[in-house]
C-alpha cells in the first residue's frame, strides 16, 4: 500500500504537476496561434519571438521594479511587471501590423504570402529581442521558490517518495486559468469578442452585417500579444529564459494548435495538453514508479525511458503527423485540411 | 535570345563586391566567402525549385542541409573495426527490426479490417517491435560507443572518396522528403512548413545525440579532402617555384590555389544543376508544373496528379539542398552538429530565394551569392557603424557597452529587414521570373 502511494507520489511530482504546467504554458501559446489563424488566416511564424519580446519587456520591468524597491511579497515581482510587459508587446505587435501586415490584407495576398512574411517578421523580433536583452540565460524568478518542499512533504506524510511543488508551477496554472477564462468570457460575452468570432466564422457575411474589420484585428493582435507575453513570461518563471528556446517552443505549438484544430480556441487548450503529458510521459525515466508498483521479481533494469530528453520534439513531431495522416482538421474540429 | 544587360549587370555589381573585398581586405577571405556563397546558391536554388516551381513551402532546409553533412562522414570516413565488432552489426540488426515492426504496423493498418480489433493489434505490434529494437539495439549502441571513445567511438565511414558523399547526401535528404513529403504534401500549405520544421528540429536533435552514427556533438573531424592540402602544395618543387615565378607569397598562394580548387568544383556542380533545372523546366514536364502552381484546380481538371507531382518536386529539391549540404561539410572538413541554425540555414537562404527572385534559377544564385556576402559582412560594418555611433560617448558607459554588444546582433535585424522589404515592394525579387 505504502508502494503504491509512493508511486503516485514520484508520478504526481514528476509526471503530472511539471506536465500540467508545461501544458498551461503550451495552451496559452497554441491559442494565440490558433486566434491568429482563424482571423488573420495565416500561421503565425514570428509567435515564438513575439513570446520571447513579451518575456524580455517583462524583465526588463521587473528590472526597473526591484531597483525601485518595489516587490510582490511571496509572488515573483514579474507578475506585477507583466501588465505593461503587455502593454509594450501590444504596441509592437499593433506597430507590426500597422507596417507590415495591412498591406497584405488589402492586396488580398495568398496565406502562404502571408507566412513568409511572417517570418521576416520574426527574424526582425528575434534581433529586437537580442538587442533589447542580449542572448544569455536570464533567470528572473523571485520570491517564494516552493509552495511545498520535498523534505517537509516526507516529514509530513511519512512517505519516502518526496512531493515538491514549485512556485511558479502554481503560479503558472492559476494565471492560465485565469487567462483562459477573461478569453472565454470575452469572446462569448462581449459585443467585440462575437463580432470577432463572426468575422472568424464567415469573413463575407461579417462584413456585411457592419462589423469593422480592422477594429476585430486590432482586438485580435492587442489579445494575441497578452497570451504571447502571459505564456512567454510563465515558461521563462518556470524555466528560464533564453532567446532561442522561444523560437524552439514554436514547434511543440504549432503542434498543439494543430492536435487540437487550427482556428479552436478550445481545441488548442486540449492541444497543449495532449502535447505536453505526451513529452513529458515519453522522455520520463519510469524506472522508480515501476519499481514501487511492480514486485521485486519484476523490477526493471534499465530506465524504462522511451526516450532520451533531447527527443522531445520528436514526441510533439510524431503527435501532428499522427493527427495530420488521420484526422486533419483535429481533434475539435478545426478550420480547414 | 537576346542579350540581357541587366542581369549580366547584377551579376557584376556581385562580382565587384567579391573583387573589393579581395582587393581591400584579403583573397584568402574573398575566396572563402565565394566558395560558401556557391555553395549557398546550390541550396537557393534547391528551395527555388520547391517554391518558385511549385509554391512549395519548406522551412526544414536545415534538415537535408545536415543530412548531407551526415552523407559526407559516412561515405568518406574510414571504417572502424573495432567498433564493427564490438557491435555493428547488432546495430543494424536493431534497426532492422526497428523497421520491420513498422513495416508490419502499416500492414496492420493496411490489411485487416477496421473496427476494435485493429487497433488492438496495432498497438501490440507498436509495443512488441519497439521492446525487441530497444532490446537489441541499445546494448549495441553502448558497446559502440564505449570503443575508443576518445578519438572514435562511432562505427565510421565507408572510406570511400568524399566526391562520392555529394550524390549520396541528396540521396540521403531525398529520403527524408519523401518521408515528410508523403504525410504533409495535399494538405494546406502551413502543414508543410510546420511538418518540415519539425522534422529538421529532429534530424539535428538526432545528429547531436546519436553517438555511434557520427560522434554527436564530439563532431567529427579531417575529412577527407578532394582537392590537395596546403601543406603539401608547399612543399612540391613545381608549385614553389611557380609561386616565385609570380612573386607570390608561398602561404597565400597555396591557401588561394586549394580555395579556387574548391571554387571549381562547386561551380561545376552549380552549372550541372542550373543546367538541368532550365532543360527540365522548358520541357513538356515544366509546362505541366508551371501549370500546376498557377492553377492547381485546373491542372487537377487536366488530369495530373498535383500531389504526386507535388511530392516529386519536393523530393528533388531537397536532394539539391542534401547536395549542398554534402559539399558544405566537403569544404569545412569537419562536422559539427551543434553549428547547425535554423536561422541560418533555413531562414538565411529563403532571403536567398525571395531577394534573389523567386522561380528565376539565375536569381537563386545571385541572391545566394549577394546574401551570403552581406551575411559576412554585416557583422563588421555594423560594429564600424558603431563604434562611430558611439564615438561621442564616455568611454566604459552602460550605453556604450551595450550598444557594441548589440552590434554583433545586427544581421538578424538587416536579414529580416531585407526580406520583408523585398516582399513588400518588390515581390518578384532582383531578377524575376520570364
Amino acid at each position: 500500500m505504502m508502494d503504491f502511494l509512493n508511486a503516485i507520489v514520484a508520478l504526481l511530482n514528476f509526471v503530472v504537476i511539471p506536465g500540467a504546467a508545461y501544458g498551461a504554458q503550451l495552451a496559452l501559446g497554441a491559442l494565440g496561434v490558433t486566434l491568429v489563424y482563424g482571423i488573420l488566416r495565416f500561421s503565425n511564424f514570428a509567435h515564438g519571438d513575439t513570446m520571447a519580446f513579451g518575456t524580455a519587456a517583462t524583465i526588463l520591468v521587473t528590472w526597473l521594479m526591484t531597483s525601485l524597491g518595489i516587490s510582490f511579497g511571496p509572488l515573483p515581482t514579474a507578475l506585477l511587471a507583466l501588465p505593461f510587459g503587455i502593454a509594450i508587446t501590444a504596441l509592437l505587435v499593433l506597430g507590426t501590423d500597422r507596417v507590415v501586415y495591412r498591406f497584405y490584407r488589402r492586396v488580398k495576398a495568398a496565406p502562404v504570402v502571408l507566412v513568409m512574411v511572417s517570418m521576416g517578421v520574426m527574424f526582425v523580433m528575434n534581433g529586437i529581442t537580442r538587442f533589447v536583452i542580449g542572448v544569455d540565460e536570464i533567470n528572473f524568478a523571485d520570491g517564494a521558490r516552493f509552495v511545498i518542499g520535498a523534505r517537509e512533504f516526507r516529514q509530513m506524510t511519512g512517505l519516502d517518495e518526496g512531493l515538491a511543488i514549485r512556485s511558479t508551477q502554481v503560479i503558472t496554472l492559476v494565471v492560465a486559468v485565469i487567462a483562459v477564462a477573461l478569453l472565454f468570457w470575452f469572446l462569448n460575452r462581449t459585443r467585440t469578442g462575437k463580432s470577432m468570432r463572426a468575422f472568424s466564422d464567415n469573413e463575407d457575411l461579417a462584413l456585411l452585417s457592419g462589423i469593422n474589420p480592422e477594429r476585430v484585428v486590432a482586438v485580435t493582435w492587442i489579445i494575441v500579444a497578452a497570451l504571447a507575453t502571459t505564456a512567454g513570461v510563465l515558461y521563462g518563471l518556470d524555466k528560464s529564459f533564453k532567446a532561442f528556446t522561444y523560437f524552439q517552443l514554436l514547434l511543440p505549438i504549432f503542434a498543439s494548435a494543430v492536435v487540437g484544430g487550427l482556428g479552436n480556441p478550445l481545441g488548442a487548450i486540449a492541444g497543449g495538453f495532449v502535447i505536453a503529458f505526451s513529452e513529458v510521459t515519453v522522455t520520463y525515466a519510469w524506472k522508480k514508479v515501476a519499481t514501487y508498483v511492480l514486485p521485486e521479481s519484476l523490477a526493471p533494469e534499465g530506465l524504462l525511458q522511451l526516450m532520451g530528453t533531447d527527443y522531445k520534439f520528436a514526441v510533439s513531431f510524431a503527435i501532428l503527423v499522427i493527427v495530420l495522416l488521420f484526422k486533419p482538421t483535429g481533434i475539435f474540429k478545426g478550420k480547414s485540411i | 535570345m537576346s542579350v540581357n544587360w541587366r542581369n549580366i549587370g547584377l551579376f557584376a555589381v556581385v562580382a565587384l563586391l567579391f573583387v573589393i573585398t579581395g582587393a581591400m581586405q584579403s583573397w584568402t577571405l574573398s575566396l572563402t566567402i565565394l566558395n560558401m556563397g556557391l555553395v549557398s546558391a546550390i541550396m537557393a536554388l534547391g528551395v527555388n525549385m520547391q517554391w518558385g516551381y511549385a509554391g512549395l513551402f519548406n522551412i526544414g532546409i536545415m534538415g537535408f542541409v545536415a543530412l548531407g553533412g551526415l552523407a559526407a562522414v559516412l561515405v568518406s570516413m574510414p571504417p572502424e573495426p573495432d567498433a564493427w565488432a564490438a557491435g555493428g552489426v547488432r546495430i543494424v540488426l536493431g534497426l532492422a527490426v526497428g523497421a520491420a515492426s513498422l513495416v508490419a504496423a502499416v500492414l496492420v493498418w493496411s490489411r485487416m479490417p477496421k473496427g476494435r480489433l485493429r487497433g488492438v493489434v496495432l498497438v501490440a505490434v507498436l509495443i512488441a517491435g519497439f521492446v525487441l529494437y530497444s532490446q537489441v539495439f541499445d546494448p549495441a549502441v553502448q558497446a559502440v560507443e564505449r570503443t575508443n571513445p576518445a578519438a572514435a567511438g562511432y562505427l565510421g565511414g565507408l572510406g570511400l572518396p568524399i566526391l562520392l558523399a555529394w550524390p549520396a547526401g541528396g540521396l540521403l535528404a531525398a529520403g527524408a522528403a519523401w518521408a515528410i513529403g508523403k504525410t504533409a504534401l495535399g494538405l494546406r500549405s502551413d502543414y508543410l512548413a510546420i511538418a518540415t520544421l519539425g522534422i529538421s528540429e529532429i534530424i539535428i536533435a538526432m545528429m547531436k545525440n546519436e553517438d555511434w552514427l557520427a560522434r554527436g556533438v564530439k563532431n567529427v573531424t579531417g575529412l577527407p579532402r578532394p582537392v590537395p592540402y596546403e601543406v603539401d602544395l608547399q612543399q612540391t618543387p613545381g608549385f614553389i617555384a611557380w609561386a616565385s615565378d609570380w612573386g607570390f607569397d608561398l602561404a597565400t598562394a597555396s591557401s588561394v590555389v586549394v580555395k579556387l580548387c574548391y571554387a571549381g568544383l562547386f561551380l561545376v556542380v552549380l552549372l550541372a544543376l542550373i543546367w538541368l533545372v532550365e532543360t527540365a523546366w522548358r520541357s513538356p514536364w515544366g509546362r505541366m508544373m508551371r501549370a500546376i502552381r498557377d492553377n492547381e484546380v485546373s491542372a487537377e481538371a487536366m488530369g495530373k496528379d498535383v500531389t504526386r507531382r507535388h511530392l516529386q518536386i519536393f523530393i528533388l529539391g531537397s536532394a539539391v539542398c542534401g547536395i549542398a549540404g554534402a559539399m558544405m561539410t566537403t569544404l569545412d572538413g569537419q562536422l559539427t552538429p551543434s553549428s547547425y541554425q535554423p536561422l541560418r540555414f533555413t531562414f538565411l537562404i529563403w532571403v536567398m530565394v525571395i531577394v534573389g527572385g523567386s522561380g528565376n534559377n539565375w536569381g537563386s544564385v545571385l541572391g545566394g551569392m549577394l546574401i551570403w556576402w552581406l551575411w559576412i559582412m554585416v557583422e563588421p560594418m555594423g560594429q564600424f557603424l558603431f563604434q562611430n555611433l558611439t564615438a561621442w560617448l564616455p568611454e566604459g558607459s552602460f550605453l556604450k557597452d551595450h550598444l557594441k554588444d548589440a552590434a554583433a546582433h545586427m544581421r538578424l535585424l538587416t536579414m529580416g529587414l531585407i526580406l520583408l522589404l523585398v516582399l513588400r515592394f518588390s515581390p518578384r525579387g532582383l531578377i524575376p521570373e520570364k
